[in-house]
């Protein structure tokens, strides 16, 4: 099998068997990231000196007998991640000459057990969209199909993991953003409960939402990332000292008896009929595997897209008023000081950037501040309380994570309401704070990824990750590749 | 709703954003449609809910009061635009 189809625990059975050495797997990784790169643009900065670099060391533990699951296996991070000494740009114009003085807390955790950084994947501006259109630095394309987006905001890192440009990512969701171009790029993607993962060293967009989470090619390697990831961290005071479980010793213990939910509000009538079959033949695998089927309602569902759209811009607004270009980051030539500020700003920032900005802005301005961003915040407790009453009955829920496969690129970049509309079934989610992954789960007509959305309890990544790994065990989808 | 070009350059100056004439009346536009969609919250009774700032109920988060080293002086100003010795240097701020 060809290295860079390897998934982290392939990998690292070889690894730890001496068939393969890191270097030769890290250099296969970047020959395969500099022929596929210029069809794709997964990257925004390819590592291949540290790369190499830190395969030669993680080759001296593996000779010392000291191989960890994580020890020498090439990974790639979405440039959100601040990386000491390695430009960081959040896919901005603004942070075009950032260097970051210190790393996130979530890529130290995997350097530290070994992993070898390839680079800084693509994103949408700040982490915002749903395309992967607005990045400063070029589009990402489709591995299943180049004419169409990857997804967003995490784009990049999905692509990445479709294209085999790495055997697994990182990426950040606030409404979608790992889940959305999982399934539209066909791997497995995590979002963890608010505050299992530290977001120290991620550039915040909406704080109240964020969270760091995996993008694999399967769910085992889906558990091991996860694993090395989580835990409260001194350094984000929102993190939660709750004990990490053993996440892979979840995954075998099967679903019978396991009560899925399934929200009526999340098969509505515009449901692509591709989802919809997807889903469809998603519940009887589960049902042959010894799983019951719940009807549920998430009543407020269809106040969610509203809501997110005022609180996730009002935190933007306030979060981005830091670039300001007198620390760090751009700044443009002026003669006063708030002539400086506007300049940088206005010339740092794209059109998605500065649309949320001032919706935010707007939001949180006099006189608009209880009708907007007070009334969204309540509403945020009725979309809570929807998943407390449900998950009262139920153990998991099964959704489809978008209503339909990859759009086309250029398709709705002129239509902001309609590619918000996109994540409908994933801002739910962010709101309630609970953890949610897409697991490969089918294919369009014209052969698209269509990824299965299992939603969990605030900490229940554990049940998620089991109902995941039972299906994926009883289908071949995740074993499908991308032709490229 | 309606949203117009003096709407958004009152907004752009809160924000500290310049807009050129044809991004005033492209926000506008879609500002306009997306605040419309917002609308349909005022349509839900939310009398008495508490408003949710943070998903995960958290009360203030304690810390033993122990220094330790901070990033020092050259990395924090490794990418400042300007520099004046061991300060941030910006234009004239009083005329």
């Amino acid at each position: 099998m060809s290295i860079f189809n390897m998934t982290i625990h392939e990998l690292h059975s070889a690894l730890k068997g001496k068939q393969i050495s890191s270097l030769e797997a890290t250099s296969a990784m970047l020959e395969r990231i500099e022929a596929v790169e210029p069809h794709i643009g997964s990257f925004i900065t390819v590592t291949s000196e540290q790369a190499l670099a830190a395969a030669k060391s993680a080759d001296q533990l593996i000779a010392r007998g000291e191989c960890d699951l994580l020890t020498g296996i090439p990974l790639a991070i979405k440039d959100i991640f601040l990386t000491e000494g390695i430009r960081t740009t959040c896919g901005s114009r603004i942070l075009h000459n950032f260097i970051p003085p210190y790393s996130a807390t979530s890529w130290e955790k995997l350097r530290d057990r070994g992993a070898v950084l390839l680079g800084k994947l693509n994103q949408d501006e700040f982490a915002m969209g749903s395309s992967n259109e607005s990045s400063a630095y070029g589009v990402t394309r489709n591995p299943w199909d180049t004419t169409c987006i990857p997804g967003g905001s995490s784009g990049g890192s999905a692509a990445a993991v479709a294209a085999r440009q790495a055997t697994a990512t990182l990426g950040t969701d606030t409404g979608g953003s790992i889940r959305q171009p999982a399934s539209h790029c066909g791997c497995v993607g995590l979002k963890p409960t608010y505050g299992r993962v530290s977001r120290y060293g991620v550039i915040a967009y909406a704080s109240s939402l964020d969270q760091v989470g995996p993008l694999t090619r399967d769910v085992t390697d889906c558990a091991v990332m996860l694993g090395a990831l989580a835990g409260h961290d001194p350094k984000d005071s929102t993190s939660v000292d709750t004990p990490v479980p053993n996440y892979s010793a979840a995954l075998p213990q099967g679903v019978k008896g396991l009560r899925i939910g399934l929200p009526k509000e999340y098969f509505i009538d515009g449901l692509d009929p591709d989802v919809q079959k997807a889903m469809n033949a998603a519940i009887e695998t589960y049902r042959r595997l010894g799983a019951e089927f719940v009807d549920i309602s998430l009543p407020h569902t269809d106040y969610a897209v509203a809501t997110y759209y005022l609180i996730a811009t009002a935190e933007a607004s306030s979060n981005l008023a830091r670039y300001d270009g007198v620390r760090f980051g751009h700044r443009a030539e002026a003669d006063g000081l708030l002539e400086m500020y506007t300049r940088s700003r206005s010339e740092g920032f794209g059109s998605e950037v500065k649309r949320r900005i001032m919706l935010g802005t707007y939001a949180l301005s006099s006189g608009y501040y209880d009708a907007y961003y007070v009334k969204a915040q309540k509403v945020r407790t009725l979309i809570m309380n929807d998943f407390i009453s449900a998950f009262a009955n139920v153990d998991v829920m099964l959704t489809p994570v978008a209503p339909t496969p990859a759009f086309k690129i250029g398709e709705k970049i002129n239509d902001p309401l309609q590619m918000y509309l996109s994540d409908i079934f994933t801002i739910p989610v962010n709101l309630a704070g609970t953890c949610a992954m897409s697991i490969p789960a089918g294919f369009s007509a014209s052969g698209l990824p269509i990824g299965l959305q299992l939603i969990g309890k605030p900490f229940g990544e554990e049940t998620i990750l089991r109902a995941g790994f039972a299906f994926e065990q009883a289908t071949e989808w995740h074993t499908r590749k991308a032709t490229i | 709703m309606e949203m117009t070009v003096t709407d958004v350059e009152y907004v752009a100056r809160l924000a500290r954003l310049e807009l050129s004439l044809k991004e005033k009346e492209l926000f506008a536009g879609q500002m306009g449609a997306i605040l419309g969609y917002v609308e349909k919250l005022k349509g839900l009774n939310t009398d008495g809910i508490v408003p949710t700032s943070h998903a995960v109920p958290m009360e203030n988060s304690f810390r033993e009061d122990i220094t330790s080293p901070s990033i020092g002086l050259e990395k924090a100003l490794a990418n400042a635009p300007d520099r004046a010795g061991s300060f941030f240097a910006v234009p004239k701020v009083i005329e």
